[in-house]
């Protein structure tokens, strides 16, 4: 079991939580989170070469570094575990914000040590559910890492963070309740023969035995289940809230990784399962998805408490994940891919540097603060390039991945699939809007406050946390092949052929 | 006259459905507790008389009420004891006026 | 040709940008302009030296045996994969206009590095604030302006062009803590940006039908010998796969016209035009050199140089071509009707800017092979690359005297001939070169414009000789103000305005020497749409020359009578007009109209109510599932009492009720 690598991205969390307990001091902790997440990171760079070696040397199978054991029989539960592109891109963006998250929680008070075991408990169920392709252990992984979240957002969380925490928890298990119906639903149809019932997506996928009508039942409840994390209209007012509430690294983890889980669970088991049904029910969800594109950023561009702009923005860009998602195209699901790990590293980018000026100033109220570039420069660099980022300016993340997606999306040639690509499109303008706005009030122009001239710039840890995620965001960027190249193999499987995919 | 079983069931009848009248209707802790033995009392006459006419050759009944005599015992002493200190801090053994614990 | 210098063109910019960006604070302000300015003159020589080598080398790359000017791609590489051949690539097209417009840039940009020197001082030497960083912001606009015009496919340029419009953002917001500055470089990034929609949708269309986005492939005239290409061959073929698409008209126009209409949108956003030029004027609060380099002579044209990149394309569709001719003519005559009226000189020179802008615009509009071969676009490009040099001299002028004044309004100005005089003369040189007399370089190049407006009809060629007089007018009118009109009164305590030190001087007379003898050179040799190379002074048509001429020197003549000495006719003729001034004077208030649109109708109707509804109903809902369940929790919460002898009762009760039920059942 432990000669899979991939284990280890569970059990380096774990040894984590077991450092943590025995650490006595706010050093002894950050010591523990940094040298874990580095090691984390270290593993997930090490798994792409192995990955990308594998591949060249020519193993075409769907999922590599594949294993599986019981856990329990008579429900054919294991633990199995597998990666493709897709999750080996995951994982790298987890650990990049997990270690990031580590760093801008440098100062976390009170009960340091009690946030990093929930943080790293947290990360345990997101690595898990990423290595994980056995539908109920992915489950299980999915549910340890919502339910953490209620306690770091309450705990440490700020404003109105009772309310936040309860809603936030309470629609994500809304959202898990769906999930579980359909999970089940598509166990007890996995396999022709009840002896051979299974969990375990790839066999599924395989013995293809979801019946179009069950299909139609088990799409939208997976899909919804999902979506709901994936900030999907109407399930997203969880998020400003959520988002507004949390702490800084539970902010980057929550929008960086959590959201992500949604997109990629819509994709892994929806989607990856149920093509059929997806095929013929993607428009609703197209619908519901284009309107999450384009009411995230009008939403966004009157909002003055930053967190809650940069929360609908988030509602806008992965809005357009599942939107990609649902286009079912090699070019659109890359696409959609590349902007779960755009998305990703940048808004992480933008809650560490929306905690660390909460920090100085104590408030995140646009009409409150202004002409922070003379005062701390480098954080409102970082915020510029951030902000450009994500209304998709060229050699940085943003623009590649919604480049690949409206070009996959208009290969449909339909009035109502070209009309959504449109409206989708138009949401860039509308970044823009809200972007500028932002960065026009809040950091050019005059000193709003004069209490604000003596505040400082930021430390080291605060730097390196992000310049590293500048530098991932340049990265994907400036070489968006080595990405795309990365992601695209997973389509090039024949489980798509079922719907005429290319 | 033959005593038959019903001799002995219709009065612990007549007392168990005093002891519940009386346990629903009575708000004073005490009273509730005579009430409470009542009804434990025509249980107990059950035991002893379903004992002897059903299965003469055994003593589980008889043994049975030996033990629940025993217990209501203790239990009346518990209660009491709690009834007492009930009306130490609150002056009062109504069971209606008692609700400081509730909220 | 090895790919070696063109890499370096860019290269050095980038490599410029990221240095100065980086470690700019590290280094003296003195430090930083050298090396900025240095950087600028190597990628300066080395793309004179590519310019050259593709215009005069002769080399069959480059040229073919009947000498036809052929595209080149010198190199291509991969940078994101759509689908087997949808590949956005980065690479290095040299071609005709390319290489033109390589000179142009560095040229422009050179002499902006230089002037900054000496402008981003005051006048004790003293460097202002973030001297380093318009270094570095200079830079990455220059490496953004020479990928744009260089792209070897129209992602590639799409990519460049977001690049500059986002390096423009940042250099007229550069004095950050000005609110106009601010306001001003936001609203230039979302109005491009809106502009670029269409561009990205044009993009998509085209992509989507033709299956590639290389210009080689797009406009196949005169490929060289080229791996990269895959020729979608001629123009019927590319005009089946549109007229053979499953939705071959919408709304009433091809799918190609469409396509090619929303490309333009994002080249009007850019250039300027009507309507969506209101953040131009705005863009002034820049300073002066940046606008001289992105806001007259480079980054503007990039709209026109857009069009003629396309220019094949759009003749398979002159529908698109008769829409560009009428935006510019319609923007033409109105930024020259504002400019007369505009008291700030850069303003006056912006709108004057997009009133050329038009012109270039107007006669890539009219251009048609059958009409002097082609006549049109060459003069675009020659206008083009006259008016860069003539508009950026006016600019830097302008800078010069704005540094010395100290103020951008002209009534602060007058008489300032005895005091500055370079000045004075190179802006003289640039206002008859725009005016268009013999023998400056606007002459020239607004003479083929009218030329081919001529060959396309009555109405464009009247029109447009109606706009070039008033160009006369209003620089003359400019130029009056600046120099004549009163003798020069310096406020109290205040230096004598002078010429400025030889870093903003020198640029000067170098554009206006270039401005005195471009005129000459023979574009047609050098520019034409189908690389076939011909005497343009064979198209030369002299009674249209000389009644440009006639309407010209009319036009400065009137502007001598009114503003040369101080008279009340100004005074008068505003006052006839009242009216038509007041429109002019307030730019016929498209910015109202778009402040209206933005704040009233989008703000205020559709993101207000959005967010509203969203805190309201959406989460009103969520919110009122919560309330339900926890009123409801509320009113059972009565039934567990507590009270003992409640339940009993229930109990019994419900035990006589099993008893009853059992007894019928049983009975």
């Amino acid at each position: 079991m432990f000669s899979n690598i991939l284990i280890y991205f569970v059990v380096i969390p774990v040894i984590m939580l077991a450092g943590l307990a025995l650490c006595r001091n706010i050093k002894q902790i950050r010591a523990v989170a940094v040298t874990g997440s580095l090691a984390l990171t270290a593993l997930s760079i090490y798994l792409l070469v192995d990955y990308l070696g594998l591949r060249a040397a020519g193993h075409t199978e769907q999922m590599l570094f594949t294993g599986a054991w019981d856990w329990f029989k008579p429900l054919h539960i294991q633990l199995a575990v597998g990666v493709d592109g897709i999750s080996v891109a995951m994982l790298i963006l987890s650990s990049i914000i997990l270690l990031t998250g580590s760093f801008a929680s440098w100062k976390i008070n009170p009960l340091p040590k009690e946030f990093f075991l929930w943080l790293i408990l947290l990360s345990t169920g997101v690595f898990g559910f990423f290595i994980s392709i056995d539908l109920f252990t992915m489950f299980m992984f999915y549910e340890v890492a919502l339910i953490p979240m209620y306690l770091l957002i309450g705990v440490w969380g700020s404003g109105n963070k009772n309310y936040s925490a309860m809603k936030l928890t309470l629609m994500l298990m809304g959202g898990s309740a769906f999930l579980m119906l359909g999970l089940i639903g598509i166990y007890y149809h996995s396999s022709a023969n009840p002896e051979t019932l299974t969990w375990n997506l790839l066999e599924i996928s395989q013995n293809g035995a979801i019946s179009k009508g069950w299909q139609y039942f088990l799409f939208p409840m997976t899909f919804v289940g999902f979506g709901v994390l994936g900030a999907m209209f109407p399930f997203h007012t969880w998020s400003p809230d959520g988002h507004a509430s949390a702490p800084t690294a539970v902010s980057m983890l929550h929008a960086g990784v959590l959201m992500k889980l949604g997109g990629y669970g819509c994709f892994r088991v929806a989607i990856y399962l149920m093509p059929e049904a997806a095929n013929d029910l993607a428009w609703i969800f197209l619908i519901l998805t284009g309107i999450s594109v384009v009411y995230g950023a009008f939403s966004a561009c009157v909002q003055t408490d930053l967190k809650y702009i940069n929360a609908y923005s988030s509602v806008s860009h992965c809005g357009l994940v599942l939107f990609a998602i649902l286009m079912l195209n090699t070019t659109a699901m890359t696409g959609a891919i590349m902007q779960m790990l755009s998305h990703g590293l940048m808004t992480a980018l933008f809650f560490a540097l929306i905690g660390m000026i909460y920090g100085r100033t104590h408030t995140r109220d646009i009409t409150k603060m202004g002409g922070l570039m003379k005062i701390m420069p480098f954080l409102a660099v970082c915020y510029v390039i951030a902000g450009m980022a994500s209304l998709g300016l060229p050699g940085l993340s943003g623009f590649v991945a919604e480049m690949t997606i409206f070009v996959g999306s208009f290969e449909h040639a339909d009035m109502f699939h070209r009309v959504f690509t449109i409206v989708a499109c138009c949401s860039i303008v509308i970044t823009a809007v809200y972007i500028l706005r932002v960065v026009g009030k809040l950091l050019l122009g005059p000193v709003q406050d004069e209490h604000h001239l003596k505040l400082t710039d930021a430390e080291w840890w605060e730097r390196t946390a992000t310049v590293t995620l500048i530098i991932s965001v340049a990265a994907i960027g400036c070489f968006p092949n080595f990405f795309a190249d990365l992601i695209r193999w997973t389509f090039s499987s024949d489980i798509f052929s079922v719907i005429g995919m290319n | 006259m033959d005593i038959t079983i019903l001799y002995y069931l219709v009065p612990s009848l007549i007392m168990f459905c005093c002891g519940v009248y009386g346990f629903i209707t009575r708000r004073n802790m005490i009273a509730m507790l005579i009430s409470l033995e009542l009804m434990l009392n025509a249980v107990d006459i059950n035991f002893v008389v379903f004992n002897r006419f059903l299965y003469p050759e055994n003593m589980e009944g008889m043994f049975f009420t030996l033990f629940a005599i025993a217990i209501a015992a203790a239990e009346t002493a518990l209660a009491i004891a709690i009834i007492i200190n009930v009306f130490r801090s609150a002056k009062n053994i109504s069971v209606s006026d008692l609700s400081k614990m509730k909220h | 040709m090895e790919a070696t210098i063109p890499v370096l063109i860019l290269a050095i910019p980038l490599f410029m940008f990221l240095f100065l960006g980086l470690l700019g604070k590290f280094m003296s302000h003195k430090m930083a302009g050298i090396l900025g300015t240095a950087g600028m003159g190597v990628t300066l020589l080395l793309a004179y030296f590519t310019a050259y080598v593709y215009f005069f080398s002769g080399t069959p790359e480059f040229v073919d045996a009947a000498g036809n000017r052929l595209q080149f791609v010198v190199f291509n590489v991969d940078w994101l994969q759509f689908y087997e051949n949808l590949v956005i690539r980065l690479g290095f097209l040299l071609d005709p206009i390319s290489a033109m417009m390589l000179v142009v840039i560095t040229t422009i940009s050179f002499m902006v590095h230089l002037y900054s020197n000496g402008y981003m001082r005051d006048h004790h030497g003293v460097y202002e604030h973030g001297f380093q960083r318009i270094y570095a912001f200079l830079a990455l606009f220059s490496f953004s302006m020479l990928g744009l015009v260089v792209a070897t496919n129209i992602f590639q340029m799409y990519i460049f062009w977001e690049l500059v419009g986002a390096s423009s953002y940042l250099l007229i917001g550069f004095y950050y803590v000005k609110p106009s500055a601010v306001s001003a470089s936001k609203k230039a990034f979302i109005v491009t940006r809106f502009a670029d929609l269409g561009f990205l949708i044009g993009i998509l269309i085209l992509s989507y039908y033709t299956g590639t986005f290389s210009f080689t492939d797009l406009t196949s005239v005169n490929v060289a010998t080229d791996t990269f290409a895959v020729n979608l061959g001629t123009a019927d073929h590319i005009k089946n796969i549109f007229a053979n698409s499953a939705v071959p008209v919408f709304m009433g126009g091809s799918v190609l016209t469409w396509a090619l209409v929303l490309i333009f949108m994002g080249g009007m956003g850019k250039s300027a035009m009507l309507p969506l030029h209101i953040w131009l004027p705005d863009a002034m609060e820049g300073p002066t050199p940046v606008s001289a380099l992105i806001h007259a002579a480079t980054m503007v044209v990039a709209g026109v140089y857009l069009v003629a990149r396309l220019f094949p394309l759009y003749l398979m569709e002159t529908t698109a071509l008769e829409i560009i001719t009428v935006v510019g003519a319609v923007t033409a005559l109105y930024a020259a009707m504002v400019a007369c009226t505009q008291l700030d000189i850069k303003r006056v020179l912006a709108f004057s800017t997009i009133s050329q802008i038009a012109f270039m615009m107007v006669s890539l509009g009219v251009a048609r092979p059958e009409f002097h071969e082609g006549l049109g676009y060459m003069a675009s490009m020659f206008h083009l690359f006259t008016h860069a040099m003539f508009k950026a001299l006016l600019f830097l002028c302008a800078g010069a005297i704005i540094h010395a004044v100290g103020s951008n309004d002209y009534t602060s100005m007058h008489g300032l001939r005895k005091h500055m005089p370079v000045t004075h003369i190179t802006f003289l040189i640039g206002c008859l070169a725009i005016a268009g007399i013999i023998p400056f370089s606007g002459f020239f190049s607004k003479d083929e414009i009218l030329s081919s407006c001529l060959g396309h009809g009555w109405v464009p060629y009247v029109w447009m000789s109606f706009v070039a007089g008033l160009t006369a007018f209003y620089m003359f009118r400019l130029y009056f103000l600046i120099f004549w009109w009163k003798e020069h009164k310096v406020p109290q305590g205040h230096h004598q305005p002078h010429d400025q030190a030889w870093p903003m001087t020198v640029p000067l007379v170098i554009l206006a020497a270039i401005t005195c003898v471009a005129g000459f050179i023979p574009f047609g040799k050098l520019v034409s749409w189908d690389g076939v190379s011909y005497d343009f002074m064979a198209h030369f048509d002299w009674s249209v020359a000389s009644v440009s001429l006639l309407v010209a020197v009319v036009a400065i003549l009137i502007a001598m009578k009114m503003y040369m000495k101080e008279n009340p006719l100004p005074e008068k003729m505003r006052n006839a007009l009242p009216a038509l001034w007041t429109w002019c004077y307030h730019r016929f208030y498209w910015d109202e109209l778009y402040m209206f649109i933005t704040h009233k109708i989008i703000f205020n109707g559709i993101c207000r109510p959005i967010a509203w509804f969203d805190r309201h109903i959406i989460d009103g809902t969520m919110d009122g599932f919560a309330y339900v369940t926890n009123k409801a929790s509320y009113a059972i919460r009565g039934l567990q009492s507590g009270k003992i002898q409640m339940y009993v009762w229930v109990y019994l009760i419900g035990v006589l009720l099993l008893g009853l039920v059992t007894a019928i059942c049983l009975l």
